[in-house]
């Protein structure tokens, strides 16, 4: 074999075992996960995860209930943290740098990782102090700054036009889908470098969901992207690459019309064309 | 068999277990308004003016006499226990009917009220000119006015004495007011300030840095504090010799002249002329009185100032002290403690501290905070005062102490409800924003619990308000002579003993020499004191809703 046939196998090699991804190439790494496990107490949740998000992407997270996909999810900013019990083994590098490091500062990673949850969480505040939250946490109290960050990110969701007149009013008295918008907002007014979105659209009507997943293409050109759902035609609509877990396992992963069109494991397959999950 | 169906039907349909509620809730509802209902009715009688009688009345002995009065009650005792209890019954009377008489004029005939026996009366009367005068010392005066004197002399009688009396005592009040106001603000100000001068003058020479310079300084002031003294004695002296230069003379019931200076004298009215809007008047500046005036008479007469006032003071001192602990207290449990054995052992303890009786608090301020940590502040910090105490002993810091205690259970468990019922998911939005776990209790747990810590504040305050036990031994005494908050720096003194309603009521009920005529007072308190606490809960009530308005959490 020469050198270059070498590498080829390698790279190929290394692609079946763990998952990498074969388009390394073309795309930058942002966040590489390597050998992750997760206990919750005795359960192990997560079963050695290896897997590449490439930058400014869109990387979706399938599979069915229970499988994983939020648990990895909650991972990378590290979220789990929160919970009791929880034991993590293996690493998460986000550029090139193990989030799970004694000296790395939880709350600087949350800055650079940013999460919107299932359900709207917006706090009961006003709809300018939901998004200058985060600012305000910095130490950033300058007026005029706030205003434009807030402009900007309420821009950046799509939500500018409908909100600009009532930046005073209470952000519970929003509607479901504004809400999750606003949620978003808020996570990109601290322009963090990875969003995490779990099953951000699953608690909206069809409309909100479109103009969530049209949000999602939008951001990409800023922000990698990661995001967890249930639902496929979404997966495939709004990624350009998609995970299948299973049981605590990543049974497959790759560019999202391969793996809708071409899944090399007949679990995949399975899952996709709807006979388990 | 169709009947016992239908019973059968019935009971399975519910209708007996509503009809049970109900009955239940009614009661309830008939209990609450009984008990406002008596306080209300006999409190507020009491400020109402009842008109005067004039009885002819045939004593037992045999004589005529005539009695000046009031009716404050009237008893129905069966012939049988009449005559069991001494009274002389005529044949066929089965009934002995009895008035109690506020007769008032106690200096004159040694004691306010007395029982008369319907039958017996011979007449009842009564006249216009029954004059009615409240005083400074031994009660009510009744009697009918003759004349207004002026230095001994006579200046008015007859038809002008009344225009005359009321003139002369509205310039005796003012006087009065004068002198109260002297005695109280200026002069004490002047002891005050001599009183710290000695306490100075100690500490210095305590720490022996009492020196000539010192010395001089010390003197110098207390030269210009005894020159205002005299001054202020000079004034006093003036103003008291005017305040006895007039009095008014009265017949009273039997016969005999008294004469009153218009200097004791609080108010005088005719009861038997007054219109239905002067009674209405009178009842008002009655109620004003009650509210604003300092207790006279070992707190039998005057108004309950300075019992509302401390109520309100140690309740307000109690809720800063009290809110800062348990809310820290619920949140290191809730939010920062690791949840296990410990924890549980932790939370049952501060449940049980709530069933606690509230004189072992009293014992426990008594003997901890008072005598121990009074005990050291005094040798630590004020030397200069020994032997008098100065925190050592009862006063409203121990007592806000104390009950913040008593109520600190109330508080970290209504906080910790309201912790735990903040969604999950609020949390993790905020710390996914990259705040630290304490900016999201700061900034966003905190706040949105906050109506739950309001909710716990009013139970504290509820049940604050209204305790008495414990401080009957960290604080509260039957007469303060000073209120915790006046003009003389540094403005609030938390080391002065206080008056409270709830002691108040006992005080005036049970332990005055007066019982019959302190009566309605017990009633007028307890309307007071339940008025304070609502007032003090509603106010809480409202800024919680305002909260929960504000911090109206997700659903779920």
């Amino acid at each position: 074999m020469t050198a270059q046939e070498v590498r080829t196998h390698a790279i190929d090699m290394n692609s079946f075992i763990n998952n990498r991804l074969n388009s390394e190439e073309l795309d930058e790494i942002c966040i590489k996960v390597e050998n992750l496990n997760l206990f919750y107490a005795d359960k192990q949740a997560l079963h050695n995860i290896n897997m590449d998000i490439p930058k400014k992407k869109v990387t979706a997270y399938i599979g069915p209930s229970g499988c994983g996909k939020s648990t990895l999810l909650r991972c990378i900013n590290r979220m789990n943290d929160l919970v009791d019990n929880v034991t993590i083994e293996g690493k998460i590098l986000l550029d090139n740098e193990n989030i799970f490091d004694k000296s790395v500062n939880v709350a600087a990673l949350r800055r650079r990782v940013g999460m919107v949850f299932q359900k709207p969480n917006p706090f009961p505040k006003s709809i300018f102090e939901n998004v200058a939250y985060g600012l305000r946490i910095q130490g950033i109290n300058d007026k005029r700054i706030l205003a434009e960050t807030v402009e900007n990110a309420l821009r950046g969701a799509a939500l500018w036009d409908e909100m600009k007149d009532r930046l005073n009013d209470n952000a519970l008295g929003i509607s479901g889908g504004q809400q999750q918008r606003l949620v978003i907002a808020r996570a990109i007014a601290i322009e963090p470098e990875v969003l995490l979105l779990d099953e951000p659209a699953s608690a909206l009507d069809p409309i909100s969901t479109l103009k969530i997943e049209e949000l999602i293409n939008e951001l990409k050109e800023k922000y990698t992207i990661v995001i967890v759902t249930h639902n496929m035609q979404q997966a495939a609509r709004v990624s350009d690459y998609t995970a299948f877990m299973y049981l605590g396992d990543l049974i497959e992963m790759g560019t999202t019309s391969e793996l809708f069109t071409n899944p090399r494991k007949k679990q995949t397959e399975d899952y996709i064309t709807g006979r388990y999950g | 068999m169709i009947k016992l169906n239908m019973i059968k039907t019935w009971f399975k349909s519910g209708t007996p277990w509503v009809w049970l509620n109900a009955a239940g809730v009614s009661l309830c509802l008939i209990m609450v308004i009984a008990v406002l209902g008596l306080v209300v009715v006999r409190g507020v009688g009491h400020f109402w003016p009842s008109k005067v009688m004039q009885l002819s009345y045939q004593e037992d002995s045999g004589g005529l006499k005539t009695i000046f009065g009031e009716q404050v009650d009237r008893s129905v005792t069966p012939a049988l226990m009449a005559k069991a209890s001494g009274h002389k019954m005529a044949e066929g009377e089965d009934t002995l009917v009895q008035y109690l008489i506020k007769t008032g004029n106690r200096d004159v005939t040694g004691t306010d009220f007395r029982w008369v026996v319907e039958r017996n009366i011979q007449k009842r009367d009564y006249p216009i000119d029954m004059m009615v005068v409240e005083r400074r010392e031994w009660g009510n005066f009744y009697g009918q006015l003759v004349a207004v004197k002026e230095n001994g002399k006579i200046i008015a009688s007859g038809n002008a004495a009344w225009p005359a009396a009321l003139e002369r005592l509205a310039i005796a009040l003012a006087i009065f007011d004068e002198i109260v106001h002297l005695e109280k603000k200026e002069i004490g100000a002047v002891n005050y300030g001599l009183e710290r001068l000695r306490l100075k003058q100690k500490s210095l020479q305590l720490k022996n840095r009492w020196d000539a310079e010192a010395e001089k300084e010390v003197a110098s002031e207390k030269a210009s504090y005894e020159a205002q003294y005299s001054q202020y004695q000079k004034q006093l002296g003036l103003l008291y010799q005017k305040a006895r230069r007039d009095s008014l003379v009265a017949k009273i019931d039997d016969g005999s002249e008294q004469e009153i200076a218009l200097s004791k004298i609080v108010k005088i009215y005719q009861p038997n002329t007054m219109t239905l809007f002067d009674r209405i008047g009178y009842f008002c500046s009655k109620v004003t009185e009650f509210l604003t005036d300092d207790p006279r008479e070992s707190n039998t007469e005057g108004g309950i100032f300075p019992a509302i006032f401390g109520t309100i003071m140690m309740v307000i001192m109690m809720s800063i002290i009290v809110t800062p602990f348990g809310v820290i207290a619920a949140v290191y449990l809730r939010e920062y403690a690791k949840q296990g054995f410990i924890t549980r052992l932790i939370r049952i303890a501060v449940n049980n501290l709530a069933g606690v009786p509230s004189i072992v608090y009293g014992v426990f301020g008594l003997g901890f905070f008072v005598y121990i940590l009074g005990g050291n502040i005094d040798q630590l910090f004020f030397p200069e005062a020994s032997p008098a105490p100065v925190y050592g002993t009862p006063g409203l810091l121990w007592a806000s102490i104390t009950l913040a205690l008593l109520t600190l259970p109330v508080v970290i468990v209504s906080t910790e409800e309201g912790l735990s019922r903040i969604p999950k998911s609020i949390r993790e939005g905020s710390l996914a924003l990259g705040a630290t776990k304490f900016e999201t209790l700061w900034l966003t747990v905190l706040p949105m619990a906050s109506p739950a810590m309001m909710t716990g504040l009013i139970l504290a305050v509820a049940r604050a308000a209204g305790e008495v036990a414990p401080l009957m031994l960290v604080g509260v005494v039957k007469l303060a002579p000073t209120l915790p908050l006046d003009g003389n720096a540094p403005f609030l003194h938390l080391d002065r003993k206080f008056m409270h309603l709830g002691f108040h009521i006992y005080d005036v009920g049970f332990q005055s020499p007066n019982v019959e005529a302190a009566r309605p007072l017990v009633y007028a308190t307890s309307l007071l004191l339940v008025v304070v606490i609502l007032g003090l809960n509603l106010s809480a009530i409202i800024i919680r809703n305002r909260l929960r308005e504000k911090y109206r959490a997700l659903e779920g």
